[in-house]
Parts: structure tokens; sequence; C-alpha cells
């Protein structure tokens, strides 16, 4: 086989990766025309989109930038909650969908980029396992806010309040958006598979397109080696607040998808869990791959449903319990590991050159 | 700041000894260090420290296995703040940068367990040394505007152009992580000049490296210099690499200076020799 | 004296994190692994206590003992099975492990118990110390008691005995110990053993004053303790039981001031302690070498 120059290949991979979207779409499209998608998997397929984008997000931090944050759902809740807000609020002013899930979409990535910076400031002192935690209580932290948040909205303009809905002091005509631990209710849902479609493009390119740029490439020179990369002249705070801030805006915009899809939600959605559940399409598709994270997202966000088709609906958490440990262990023990290699080259017949790390595909 | 900018990097042809410019060692340095010290907790690991390094000069920094020598770069870069004394980068007070700044005045190193960037590619880890010398902001990447691919390709080329001093245009696809041993270290020095520095810290260029490959990196080093024009400070075991390129050597010994002067005062030097083979009565 | 009431409730709910940041930092030490599943641990030691004593009427020591057993052998077979094949791999790698291991056991545990509430009875009388105008509970008592019994023998074993030592040398460097004739994977076993079991003991005291029992109930006191044991300096023992302490109080009065953010105050605190501290009030700050 010819080798190809890192350009070209690149080129390729980057291709291979909006193939793989485009062709998906275009069958899921098919499907759902032909009545071939059951009602569950077509309620999924919004939040596989939104999914698929908070992967994307998240690896551009864990996988490129080199940190670890679990607190993820923290920048998609705060998407999600703004930008319904926005669209709520501007329900009599601007009819048509479109237009405003466009501006719920900007608003809610505006202000997850803002809760990004005031976040990553601080976080992106410290370093490792200490980063992790302080992102998790981050997260913690926004959800317990919304958790009491009071929004509403008249002729007067927004209200906020943090005690309870009467404090809103709302108009007759006015209405309350955010309502503490209930969430939001009542939502008009704006969200459909197309413009989903059009997020993940959008954010797969923002990536792609970040990371094979000089600005990627000294994120990734602080990930390899922060000192050698800090005795070139790299600063680290810029940079690491670059992947940061980009990955919040991206989980901001997931968030109004999300959320957009619902009539109503409620802060917990957004816990923990979340943030895990996105951590480990990143980790099983590959760290740094994005192409890879994409398919773990769709992959994993559908594979409930399937169990739950096969009449293993109590047994399907503990299922993806279990895949999930054996899946870990089976992709890092070195002894297994270096089996699969074996058996691949043994395949292929060629002793090619083994991926790691290095730039996104 | 004052500063002059420092001129452009080009490359040309190595040029002969006699088309050197007249050396100014003690009457402009590039780089003088001051009664520099360090503590880590009670233990003094330098102190006293005292070296001033001409704008084109090779200078050596030897001494014994844990005589100080990496800290004094590691203090020099401000890998580590100083305790006590001055570091002057062309007449510059050092004393409030960080070591990404100290990088942008002109200091750029290596480093003695290498430090590559080794899941990227060759070309990438020059480019990212050149960082600071070709711009593209986040904007023009993200959106591919035409700045984007103007200075990805001067990026390239200015890339292509360093590895050719060490003749590693070839390997530029390659995994740096996967490179020889010897590569690696000649890679770390490309992407240290990529920073365009006017004075070039090396730690032990030569371990690791074969006789051929140790007498080719004099050559190579001594290259550097003519057509970059630069100071050379090099911390090194190999006293055949010192004593031949070297014009001044510094001697350091648990932390302090025992000797400075030039190749032939250090090797007669009475206590260089103690130093290195001991005083012969045990302490 | 709503004060004092309020500080010694928190230094109750404190010793219990203490007690299971003990489990975080102790694996963490010698592991350097974020063991996840140590909440969950407690939830099943819960269960096991909560089953021993009420549907088989065993004396509620008996019922600890039990469940001390069971999270034992439960801690040393999850590391076995899970966590040993990825002693080489990259410590992501075997964090999602860890969440894939709670995934499990609370799902486990639904399946075995349900997701209806079950209303633990304390294992410690209920009552108070008959003294005037303070509300010591029992619970309270025995708590503090325990946490410093725990906190002493602790320290004693890691100074003392072979079996810490060579705990202490495997955390320091694993090649060097393990060229010493230590046997590594044991003593991290064993570390994992303690942990556990510690998480059965704090199990007790925790749902002895919140009584409430879900497949869940392990998670959130889990990531509290970890909270605590980051906060006192990860790895530190003394760091644990410091930080576990001081978070159960600042919870408590955050409490008093409102419910619903109490949490948000204490990871609050928690973020501004490492800003000023990066290595947590005890830990040691490592230099890496250049």
């Amino acid at each position: 086989m010819k080798k190809l120059s890192p350009g070209r290949k690149r080129l390729v991979n980057n291709s291979i990766t909006y193939g793989i979207v485009i062709a998906a779409f275009i069958v899921m499209q098919v499907c759902n025309a032909g009545g071939l998608l059951s009602p569950s998997i077509q309620g999924q397929l919004v939040p596989i989109c939104a999914y698929v984008v908070m992967a994307i997000a998240l690896n551009l931090v864990v996988g490129i930038s080199g940190e670890l944050s679990l607190g993820h759902a923290g920048f998609m809740s705060v998407g999600a909650f703004s930008g319904v807000v926005a669209a709520m609020s501007l329900q009599s002013v601007i009819p048509s969908d479109v237009i405003r899930l466009a501006i719920a979409m900007v608003v809610g990535a505006a202000m997850a980029g803002v809760a990004g910076v005031i976040v990553g400031v601080p976080v992106l002192r410290l370093r490792g396992d200490y980063l992790a935690i302080v992102t998790l209580a981050f997260g913690e932290i926004i959800r317990n806010i919304f958790n009491v948040l009071y929004v509403g909205v008249d002729e007067k303009g927004l209200h906020f309040s943090l005690q309870n809905e009467a404090a809103l002091h709302l108009s007759e005509n006015g209405k309350a958006i955010l309502k503490g631990p209930m969430g939001f209710t009542s939502n008009a849902k704006l969200a459909s598979f197309t413009a989903g479609f059009i997020l993940i493009l959008i954010a797969l390119t923002v990536t792609l397109n970040l990371v094979h740029s000089r600005s990627g490439r000294a994120i990734m020179a602080l990930r390899d080696n922060r000192i050698a990369a800090e005795s070139v002249g790299i600063g680290a705070t810029k940079y690491k607040l670059m992947a940061f801030v980009t990955s919040a805006v991206m989980a901001g915009a997931a968030g109004v998808l999300y959320a957009m899809n619902y009539s109503s939600m409620a802060p917990k959605k957004f816990d923990f869990n979340t943030s895990i559940l996105i951590l480990v399409f990143v980790v099983l598709g590959g760290i740094g791959n994005i192409r890879g994270s994409i398919i773990a997202a769709a992959f994993l966000t559908v594979l409930p449903e399937l169990l739950r088709s096969f009449d293993l609906d109590q047994y399907r958490m503990l299922v993806y319990a279990i895949v999930l440990i054996l899946v870990m262990i089976a992709t890092n023990n070195p002894v297994i590991r270096g089996f699969f290699a074996q058996v691949k080259s043994r395949i292929t017949g060629a002793d090619r050159e083994e991926q790691k790390g290095g730039a996104a595909q | 700041m004052s500063r002059p900018p420092r001129p452009e990097t080009k490359l040309v042809p190595v040029p002969s000894k006699n088309m050197i410019p007249e050396r100014d060692i003690d009457k402009d340095p590039i780089l003088e260090a001051q009664h520099l010290g360090i503590d880590f907790g009670g233990l003094t690991a330098v102190d006293d420290f005292n070296m001033a390094i001409g704008r084109t000069e090779i200078a050596g920094l030897i001494g014994p296995n844990g005589a100080g020598k990496t800290t004094v770069f590691n203090l020099l870069t401000k890998v580590y703040q100083p305790t006590r004394g001055t570091v002057l980068l062309d007449g510059v007070d050092t004393h409030n940068m960080n070591t990404v700044q100290v990088n942008r005045a002109g200091i750029a190193r290596t480093f003695q367990n290498i430090r590559l960037f080794s899941n990227l590619s060759v070309e990438d880890n020059v480019k990212i040394g050149l960082h600071n010398q070709v711009g593209c902001g986040m904007w023009q990447s993200i959106f591919r505007l035409p700045g984007y691919w103007k200075s990805e390709k001067l990026a390239h080329d200015r890339a292509m152009e360093l590895l050719s001093i060490f003749d590693m245009q070839g390997l530029a696809d390659a995994k740096a992580g996967s490179l020889p041993y010897g590569a690696q270290r000649r890679l770390e020095i490309v992407r240290a000049l990529a920073t365009n520095p006017s004075l070039l810290l090396l730690d032990e260029p030569a371990a690791g490296m074969n006789p051929s490959e140790t007498s080719e990196l004099m050559d190579n080093i001594v290259k550097i210099r003519d057509t970059f024009q630069i100071a050379i400070l090099l911390i090194e075991h190999d006293m055949n690499l010192v004593m031949g390129i070297c014009e001044g050597i510094c001697v350091l010994n648990f932390g302090q200076v025992i000797a400075k002067g030039t190749p032939q005062e250090i090797q007669n030097n009475p206590e260089v020799i103690k130093a290195y083979l001991g005083t012969g009565r045990s302490e | 004296m709503s004060f004092l009431n309020n500080l010694i409730t928190g230094i109750s709910l404190g010793s219990v994190y203490a007690i299971i940041a003990l489990g975080y930092t102790m694996v963490y030490g010698i592991a350097k692994m974020l063991n996840f599943a140590h909440g969950d641990i407690i939830m099943v030691g819960a269960y096991v206590i909560f089953f021993a004593t009420g549907s088989f009427g065993l004396n509620p020591i008996v019922g600890i003992l039990l469940a001390v057993v069971v999270c034992t052998v439960l801690g040393v077979v999850i590391e076995g099975l899970a966590y040993k094949p990825l002693r080489q791999a990259s410590s992501l790698a075997v964090l999602i492990t860890a969440i894939g291991v709670s995934y499990f056991l609370q799902n486990a545990a639904l399946l075995l118990w349900g997701a209806d509430p079950k209303v633990f009875t304390s294992v410690i009388p209920e009552g108070s110390l008959p003294i005037e105008g303070v509300n010591i509970t029992y619970v309270s008592l025995v708590t503090v008691l325990v946490c410093i019994i725990i906190m002493l023998a602790l320290t004693w074993f890691t100074s003392k005995t072979k079996l810490g030592k060579a705990m202490r040398a495997c955390s320091e460097n694993k090649d060097a110990a393990r060229l010493m004739g230590i046997n590594v994977n044991r003593t991290i076993s064993m570390t994992f053993a303690i942990g556990s079991a510690l998480a059965a003991i704090a199990s007790a005291l925790l749902f002895s004053s919140y009584k409430n029992l879900i497949p869940t109930s392990g998670s959130l006191p889990g990531i509290k303790a970890f909270t605590a044991a980051v906060f006192g300096g990860i790895g530190s023992i003394p760091g644990a039981m410091l930080g576990g302490i001081l978070l159960g109080i600042i919870e408590t009065f955050a409490k008093v001031i409102n419910t619903n953010i109490s949490d948000a105050v204490v990871f609050a605190v928690l973020i501004i302690v490492l800003l000023v501290k990066p290595a947590g009030l005890l830990g040691k700050t490592i230099r890496e070498k250049v």
C-alpha cells in the first residue's frame, strides 16, 4: 500500500468522519420517512445528536487538551435553561420556530461560554485529578443554582429570583419560565433532527479546524509536555482556556438542542451522572478520536433502547455496566490488547503503524 | 525595553571560520548571571553563580553529577524561580518573567530527559517551536480564512528549512516519539531554534550518541552558531566535545563555581582535577 | 445553644465522611486511582445490615460484622476482577472502569432489593446524653468515638506494622517496593480490603442518622467523602480526617442557612481551598523533575 503524507491522510480521515455523519443522517431520514423506525428510536434522534455534540465538545477538553472534566453537564444545563428562557420569552415577538431555535442556541452557547470562562480561569490553574474534582464541584454548583433559580417574563422584561415563584413579582400577563427544582414546564418543542444534524456538522468543523491549526498544536503541545511547551513560548492559560471555553460553548448549544426536544425538564437531569455518561462516550470512542466519540455517543444512546426491545428491560443498565467494564479491560489490558493487535495484523496481513493519541481523526 | 529587534533567521550556507565576526565576549554579553542561587527546603542547590556569555560564544557548563548544572538551566529559563541573584538577558532583568516570557525574550533550551511532543509528528514539533514566529488567530483557523493557509504554508516552509540543518526533512512525517534517540535530541535542538533565540541552552546534547554522531553534532553546533549568530551554552560530560568547541568553560561543583576560563586553562586547573578525580583522602 | 448543637451534628456527620474518605485516600495513595465505586460499597453494607438486623433479627453488632465481611470480600473481588487487569493502564481508563463498577453495584442492588426506600433501623440506641441544653445523641457520640478509634488504629497500623509499612512503601514507589521483596499486588488488595471494611462501618453510622436506603444512597455521600479526601489532601490519612470533619461542619451550617444550596456551599469551599492550596490542606506538593 502506498504511504500517504500526513496532510493527505488527515484529509481522508476527516472526509470519512464527515461522510459517516452525513450518511447516517440520510439513512435515518429515509428510514423515518419509510416508517421503519420504532417510536422509541424516533424519540431518541434529537438526544442522540445532542449527545454526539457533547461528546465532541468533551473530547476537545479530555482528548485534545488532556484535562479531565467531570462537570460538562453543568455547561449543558447552562445552555439548556438559558436557551429555553430565550425561546420562551421571545415566543410572542418572533413567530418563526427556526429563528427562535437559532437564537436560543446562540444565547445558550454564549451563556455556557461565559460559564466556561468563569469556571475555566480558576480550574485550569490546577492539575490532574485536582482539576477533575473541581470541575465536578462546579458542575454540582451549577445544578444547585438552577435548583433555586426562578425566572419569569412579562412585558417589563425578565425577572429573576432565588426564592420562589411569587418573588418574581410578575404582572398578570407574565409567565414563569424556570421554576427552581421543577425546571421548565410548558416549553414549545422546537428541536428537530435536521437542526441536530446541522449542529453536529458545525461542532465537527469547529473542532477539526481548531485541532489542525496553530492553536490546536499549542493545545496538544501543552497536553503532551507542558514544561516543553512553555519552554518554546506557549502560554498554558490561554490555550487551555481556549479549548475549555470552546468546549463549553458547544456543550451549551447541545444543551439547547436537548432541552428543546422536551416540553419540561428539571435541573436534576444535568447531574454528575450525565457528565459521566458523556465521559464514557469519549473514553469508549477513543480519547482524542473525534470520530470514535461520535460513533460511541450514538451507539450507546441507542443501546439501552435496543436492549429494551429484547425484553431485557430490567437488566439493561446492568448489562450496560458489565459491557462498560469489559470493554475497558479489553481495550486497556496489555495482554488482551496484544492479542487483538496480533489478530488484526494476521487479518490485514500487514504491520500497520499503530495509531494512538496524536491528532484527532 | 530598548532591546533592538533580533535579526530575521535566515539559513545561509555554512560560512568558513574567517567569516565569523570578531567576538566581544566580555564587552557586551548576551547573558549575565549575577550571584544566582536557589535553595530547595534547607538545601542550597546552587549558590553565588556568576557567568557572562558573549553574543556569539559557545560556552560550556561542566561539573560532576549532581553539581547543579541542570538547576542552573532551570534558573535561567525560570522553571525554578531563583532564591537569590539576577539574570540579565541582553541587559534586561528577567526577574519578573516566567518560562514563557523568558523564551520570548530570547532563551531557548533542550532538556536532559528529552521532552518532545511525542504523539505529534516531527514537523508539528518544529511548527510548535515556531508558535510565536508565525502567527495565526483562532478565528482564522476555525473559519479557514486566507490568513490560515498563508501562515500554514509559511510555518511548513520554515519548519522544513530548520529541519534541513540536521538533514531531517525526510523524517518530517514521522511521529516524534518513534524517532531514534539521537534524532530526538537533534529534533529538540531544531525545535528550540525555531523559537528564534539569541541564547540556546543545550542540556547534554551528545548523551547517548556514538563517537561519529558526536563529532557530527560538534560540527553542527558550530554551524548553528555561525549561521544564526547566536550564543550557545551547553552542559556536557563528553570532554572531547566540550574542549573541542567551547570557547569559555565554567566548572560547577556542589552548586559552586570552582573554575572559569578557556579549555586550556580548565584542563590544567588543579581544583577541577580534584573535583573530577577526588582528593585522594577520604572525607 | 443552637450553634453548639449544629457544631456537634456537623462533627458527627463529618466523622462519617472522614471514615469514608479514609477509604478513598488510602486507595488513591497506593493505586493512584479514584475508586468511584467506594460509595456504592457503603450502600451494599447498609443493605446487609438492614436485612441482617431487620429480616433475620440478628444483633446489630453481628449485623455490622457481617457487613464488614461482605464489604471486605466485595472490595477485594472488585479489585481483583476489574482493577487489577488495568494496573498499567491510564488513570482515565481505571476511572471509567470504577464508574462501570459503580453502575453495576447500583443496578444489581436495584434488581435484588428494588427501588422503594428501606427504612434503616439505627444500630445505635436512640436518645441523647442527659446534658442540659446541649443535644448530643448517642449516634453522634458513637460516631465520633468510632472515628477517633479508627484514626488512631490506622495511624498505628501504617507506621508500626509490616503491612502498613509495605503500603507506605508501595505508595511512594511501587518498583522500588517490589525490588525490596514487597508483594505489591497483595498490598494493594489489602488496601482495598481495609478501605471496604471501613466503608461497612461507615454505612452503619451513616444510615443510623439518615435512615432512607435506596440503591443510589451511597453515591452522594461517596462523592462528598471523596471531596473531603481531596480537601484534606488526597493520599494523606490525617488529611482525610481533617477534610471530612471540616466538610461535615460546613455542610451542617450551610443547611441551617438554606437546605437547597448546602451542597453548592460545600463544593464552593472545596474550590477555594484548592485554589489557595492546590494539593489540599495537608497534601504535599510534588515538584516535577525537569
